[in-house]
């Protein structure tokens, strides 16, 4: 799972709401994968970002030269782009979990999938 | 006749599959590259012939470049329904727009292209030289040509019945050709994972074709199976996400599709199709998810979903349910431990895709799917509909003899508020889809009124 998908999701266990987003990141097996650095992908992207919930999942990866936001004229500061992608689309989580931050529940990552489902009972508003 | 002063005439010559898909296919790429579709037909109907107005040579092979139904394209400088009518047609075709291709540095072939009739070599050669009038001052050279001008002969689509003579004769300079040829090398049949209802390739492209999918989008599947549709959208540039309630098939395990084998392998799984077309980069995650309960934070940043919903018929149609709902014999997925119920009827699965759709697409954004139909009580009121989103197009491909399926393509125009989620269930025009809910009785009744009648004949 890669911190931009991270970065979307959140909990949708009954009742939670927003409150479901972040999801608590914790990862027993991350790898690093080489993906082609595409500058215009990342910066379509970067509006998209919500930086406290990546800043709180990088840190718990211990991941660094993460930029703390979005800087002045950044489409084109290669620089900047290139750690974007590096943190959003290169840091696989192969192993972990995703907890909801409100009601607990755990949404386990395995071979770098997370599995989302709940139970009915789970869901029902 | 009005000449039109700053469109060019060009004539597509569109392969003869997926008929009424190709329209819309035509119009969402010319949309999506800055042209607008106009024509001087008001509908092509069967024909493989289409005369459109573009306003820039550079539309029209950013157009090639991405369509699956379209074999050709030719600046048109002349046609008729007669070998005179169109020398006539050639001869007011203004001059200073040959002459930068007929220079004498330059190098041309003449093509003859015959349909619905064979000519003999003579026969071509008269034709080639009939049209010595024109100004051609290059060299032939018939292996590698700077330009390519073709005479396109239209015999009809009736081969038990060719006629004397072409009903519409076109003259034009090859531009490019479509891209046909990714529906062979993207065939089902070479690829690596495959489950039971992947998408034929060209329909795959068609799809992402009606959902103008470009570069640098985020392209979503909610129902993504083995990941056949994001490999058509991978190719055209746009990153990739896909859901699927199957544990098993996002993770490429169980049993495989393909005869004579019985496990999947370890390369059988989406990011490895992705993989073998060198599209690996544009994976961007796959997740076990109901696609009636998301987990997408709130938000618009799919720029299309395009997706093959199951119809019930060899794949179930589930979602997550409680303990009492689970049917006798029904195995829980085990890795999950979450119980899955067979009872999600199909209207209220595309209320949640339509609702869905509305509310994570960005303005602008294309919804694709496929609406199962049950043909003899199919009318337009039982499309879905939303009010966030404007129907652009319905295709219908038969599947059975009383059933079809239909590639249906919204647009998101209005920004989503919440009360949309509960204004259309008041309304009429959605009620009528209720009776599909009951599409897997009807599209299996043809099967069991004939065992029945079988059966009763047998007895007699």
């Amino acid at each position: 799972m890669k911190l931009l998908t991270h970065n979307l999701l959140s909990s949708h266990v009954r009742g939670v709401g927003p409150r479901g987003f972040p999801l608590r990141l914790q990862a027993t097996e991350v790898r690093i994968n080489p993906v082609e650095f595409n500058p215009d992908f990342v910066a379509r992207m970067i509006p998209k970002v919500e930086w406290a919930a990546l800043l709180e999942a990088a840190d718990t990866l211990h991941l660094v030269e993460v930029p703390k936001g979005p800087i002045e004229g950044y489409e084109h500061d290669e620089k900047f782009l290139r750690q974007m992608h590096h943190v959003l689309l290169e840091v696989d989580v192969l192993e972990g979990t995703l907890q909801c931050p409100e009601s607990g529940r755990l949404f386990p990552i395995n071979r770098g999938i997370p599995n989302m489902l709940l139970s009915d009972e789970e869901t029902k508003t | 006749m009005a000449l039109s002063c700053s469109l060019n005439r060009y004539l597509l010559l569109m392969a003869q599959e997926h008929l009424e898909f190709r329209l819309p296919e035509i119009k969402s790429l010319l949309s999506l590259f800055g042209g607008q579709f106009i024509s001087s037909q008001e509908t092509y109907g069967k024909s493989p012939f289409w005369i459109l107005s573009i306003p820039s040579e550079d539309i029209a092979r950013n157009l090639m470049k991405r369509t699956v139904c379209a074999k050709s394209i030719f600046e048109l400088w002349g046609h008729g329904k007669s070998p005179e009518e169109l020398y006539n047609s050639l001869k007011n075709y203004p001059v200073e727009k040959m002459v930068p291709f007929l220079h004498s540095d330059s190098t041309y072939k003449i093509k003859i292209h015959t349909f619905n009739k064979t000519l003999t070599q003579e026969e071509k050669v008269k034709r080639i030289d009939a049209l010595a009038f024109l100004p051609f001052e290059g060299k032939v050279n018939l292996k590698k040509p700077q330009h390519i001008f073709s005479v396109l002969e239209d015999y009809g689509l009736d081969p038990n019945c060719i006629p004397e003579n072409p009903h519409n004769i076109y003259f034009g300079r090859w531009i490019a050709d479509g891209q046909r040829e990714l529906i062979e090398s993207y065939s089902v049949k070479k690829r690596h994972f495959i489950g039971n209802t992947s998408m034929d390739a060209g329909l795959s492209f068609i799809m992402a074709n009606h959902g103008k999918v470009k570069e640098n989008d985020i392209v979503f599947d909610p129902f993504v199976g083995t990941g056949g549709l994001l490999i058509a959208s991978a190719h055209f540039g746009a990153y990739v996400y896909g859901t699927d309630i199957d544990y098993n098939t996002v993770h490429g395990l169980g049993k495989a599709s393909r005869k004579n084998q019985k496990w999947r392998g370890p390369d059988e799984n989406i990011r490895a199709n992705l993989r073998q077309y060198g599209l690996e980069k544009y994976y961007l995650d796959v997740l076990v998810s109901d696609a009636s309960k998301p987990s997408w934070r709130k938000g618009t940043y799919f720029d299309a979903i395009i997706t093959d919903p199951p119809y019930g018929i060899r794949e179930s149609t589930r979602r997550t349910g409680s303990q009492k709902e689970i049917p006798k014999g029904m195995e829980k997925c085990p890795e999950s431990h979450v119980p899955v119920s067979l009872s999600y009827h199909l209207s209220d699965m595309f209320f949640d895709l339509l609702n869905f759709a509305a509310e994570t697409l960005v303005l602008g954004g294309r919804l694709v799917y496929w609406l199962p139909v049950y043909t003899p009580e199919y009318t337009e009121e039982m499309v879905p509909w939303h009010p966030c989103l404007k129907l652009i197009s319905n295709c219908e491909q038969k599947l059975s003899s009383h059933t079809s399926r239909r590639l249906i393509t919204m647009e998101k125009v209005k920004k989503f508020e919440n009360r949309d989620q509960y204004s259309h269930l008041l309304s009429d025009h959605f009620l009528p889809y209720q009776g599909h809910n009951s599409f897997r009785e009807k599209y299996f009744s043809g099967v069991t009124k004939r065992i029945a009648k079988e059966e009763k004949s047998s007895q007699e």
